[in-house]
């Protein structure tokens, strides 16, 4: 019997990895699927990452560098070209590789790292004929950064998604002509610094409430038509704009890879479509920890690492001394103008100095309070200039604080204070 | 006076630079936000990343990055600066691949390990 297996080899597992085995975890196997470790990092070429962690703005290969030369120094067992397929409530995770066929691996405890995928044109379902030349942003970005490939020469981006604004500036430097940037609603949902380097920087409008309307082409894309839409997302006749492009890339989201998660029975949470997770990144099932993209997108990977260096940590500890009974739990609750919270739930016993709390809010706020209520009073308040659905939140709640407090809910809820 | 959003970090405050005043800096949550503002308006700088070709390696292509921000308008320069190159594996991150780009005295340089295969 193994002591952990990571299903992951991205950030996130590369860092849990790390961290069980510094908390005493020997027995360590990571499962990743590609055929090297650093997952959606090796294709994020530009630079942004760890600016938190390592004080430095790296590029996401150096990011992931760092990390893989970091677990080279431990023990941890790595199988590349495999397949995790199934996770049961055992912990027994079944794997397949084109080397070692069909296995089963059982271990006391297992993490969860797969990370997202990218939400594709069926879930969002576009208008138009079928022709080739629409992309997924991400998939994109793997063809011209690793396998460097060409996806176009005239290019418009649905979604303004971190990834597609990204995409945009790289193929503006590979010569291609990126016509716009078209937004469903009035705000970017990717981080103001990636508009400014990645849009302005090159002159590439973004048309925010506008959407595609009908894209046109036989073999391939030849024409897409876009327009206003109103208050309830539906396009203003009357307001169309036409584009002659041969490419259309879409950066219209993300979702948590939960296929495995679902297999063995660990309950999801509908806001992130993630697992609900207690403090120390435990899921529904006892033994099996979740980090990173899987648990809820993260735009920076620097959290994604403090987030599951605590599910390294956690997960060491739970194989040396095996369940925590979990009785004393505090629910979180997303209050007005918050999309999510996690974890959504925190057991007081678990909590070491302090509980860290990540969420989104809703909508774009200027000079904001964030206040946290238990029961019928305010127990913190935290004060913010803007905030932004693009830009994840986070606060530090003190094991003090949650002690004072009484039984039963925390919610955390978004206060205006002035619109800027 | 100029409103820009800071690019250094992903905090992305909106500063404000005083040109007539010396493009004294306000907004800003850090003194690296100054900087960037008052850079941003008299001599804009930027990093440069892309790929580069690279021969006998698992992929077909290497990224690379300038190893100090460059001029803005030199970006393009830049970048074409890499056309026609060509890498042999084995790759060590921080190896030099193309060196003083456009005479700016940056250099492109390799952002990760290609073992040979
Ligand atoms: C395009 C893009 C641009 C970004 N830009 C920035 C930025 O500028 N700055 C920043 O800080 N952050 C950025 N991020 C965010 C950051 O990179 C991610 O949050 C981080 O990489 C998530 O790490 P992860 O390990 O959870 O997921 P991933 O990196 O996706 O890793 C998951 C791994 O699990 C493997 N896997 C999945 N399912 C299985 C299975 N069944 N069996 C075996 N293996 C499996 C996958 O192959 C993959 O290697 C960006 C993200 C994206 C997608
Ligand atoms: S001023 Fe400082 S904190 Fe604000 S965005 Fe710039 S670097 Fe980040």
């Amino acid at each position: 019997m193994l002591d952990l297996i990571v299903i992951g080899g991205g950030p996130a597992g590369l860092a849990a990895a790390c961290s069980a085995w510094e908390g005493g975890a020997k027995n360590i196997v990571i499962v990743e699927r590609d055929r090297e470790l650093g997952g959606i990092l090796n294709q994020c070429i530009h630079n942004g990452f760890g600016l938190h962690y390592f004080q430095e703005e790296l590029t996401g290969p150096e990011y992931a560098g760092r990390f893989i030369r970091m677990l080279k120094s431990t023990g941890v067992e790595v199988r590349l070209d495999t397949m995790v397929l199934d996770v049961t409530e055992e912990k027994e995770v079944h794997i397949v590789s084109a080397a070692e066929g069909y296995r089963v691996l059982r271990a006391k405890a297992v993490i969860l790292a797969m990370g997202c995928r990218e939400r594709a044109r069926g879930a969002i379902s576009i208008p138009g004929s079928r022709p080739a030349g629409i992309f997924t942003a991400g998939a994109a970005q793997r063809y011209v950064n690793i396998e460097g490939r060409m996806v176009g020469s005239r290019i418009l981006i649905l979604g303004s998604g971190d990834i597609g604004l990204i995409m945009a500036r790289r193929m503006t430097l590979e010569g291609a002509k990126v016509l716009a940037c078209v937004e469903l609603m009035p705000y970017s949902g990717g981080l103001n610094r990636n508009i400014v380097q990645c849009l302005q920087d090159f002159g590439i409008p973004l048309y925010l409430s506008h959407t595609i309307v009908d894209i046109k082409g036989n073999a391939r894309v030849e024409q897409v038509t876009i327009a206003r839409v109103d208050a309830r997302r539906k396009p203003i006749p009357g307001t169309e704009k036409i584009f002659n492009c041969d490419t259309v890339l879409l950066s219209v989201g993300l979702i948590p890879e939960n296929e495995l998660s679902k297999k063995a029975g660990i309950r999801l949470d509908r806001r992130t479509n993630g697992p609900v997770v207690c403090e120390n990144m435990e899921t529904s099932v006892p033994g099996i920890f979740a980090c990173g993209n899987v648990v809820h997108v993260h735009d920076l990977v620097d959290f994604v690492t403090a987030e599951s260096q605590r599910a390294g940590a956690a997960a060491a500890e739970y194989i040396a001394r095996g369940e925590r009974p979990g009785c004393d739990v505090l629910e979180l609750t997303n209050g007005d103008g918050v999309a999510y919270t996690v974890p959504q739930r925190i057991r007081r016993s678990g909590v070491k100095k302090s509980a860290e709390v990540f969420f989104r809010v809703s909508r774009v706020c200027g000079r904001s309070t964030l206040c946290v209520r238990c029961g019928d009073g305010d127990i913190a308040e935290f004060k913010r200039d803007h905030l932004a659905p693009g830009e994840m939140e986070h606060i530090v709640l003190p094991k003090a604080l949650l002690e004072k407090c009484g039984s039963g809910n925390l919610t955390i809820s978004v206060k205006e204070v002035s619109h800027d | 006076m100029t409103e820009l959003i800071c690019i250094v970090c992903p905090r992305g405050c909106h500063l404000k630079v005083d040109e007539e005043n010396g493009f004294s800096v306000t907004g800003n949550s850090c003194p690296r936000g100054a900087e960037y503002g008052r850079a941003e308006l008299t001599n804009p700088t930027r990093v440069v990343t892309s790929t580069v070709r690279v021969e006998g390696a698992l992929h077909p292509r290497c990224p690379v990055k300038t190893n100090v921000p460059i001029p803005k308008k030199l970006v393009f320069e830049a970048v074409r600066a890499l056309n026609g190159v060509c890498l042999e594996a084995p790759i060590a991150a921080g190896q030099i691949v193309v060196k003083n780009v456009c005479g700016t005295g940056a250099d492109f340089i390799a952002t990760r390990n290609l073992e040979r295969r």
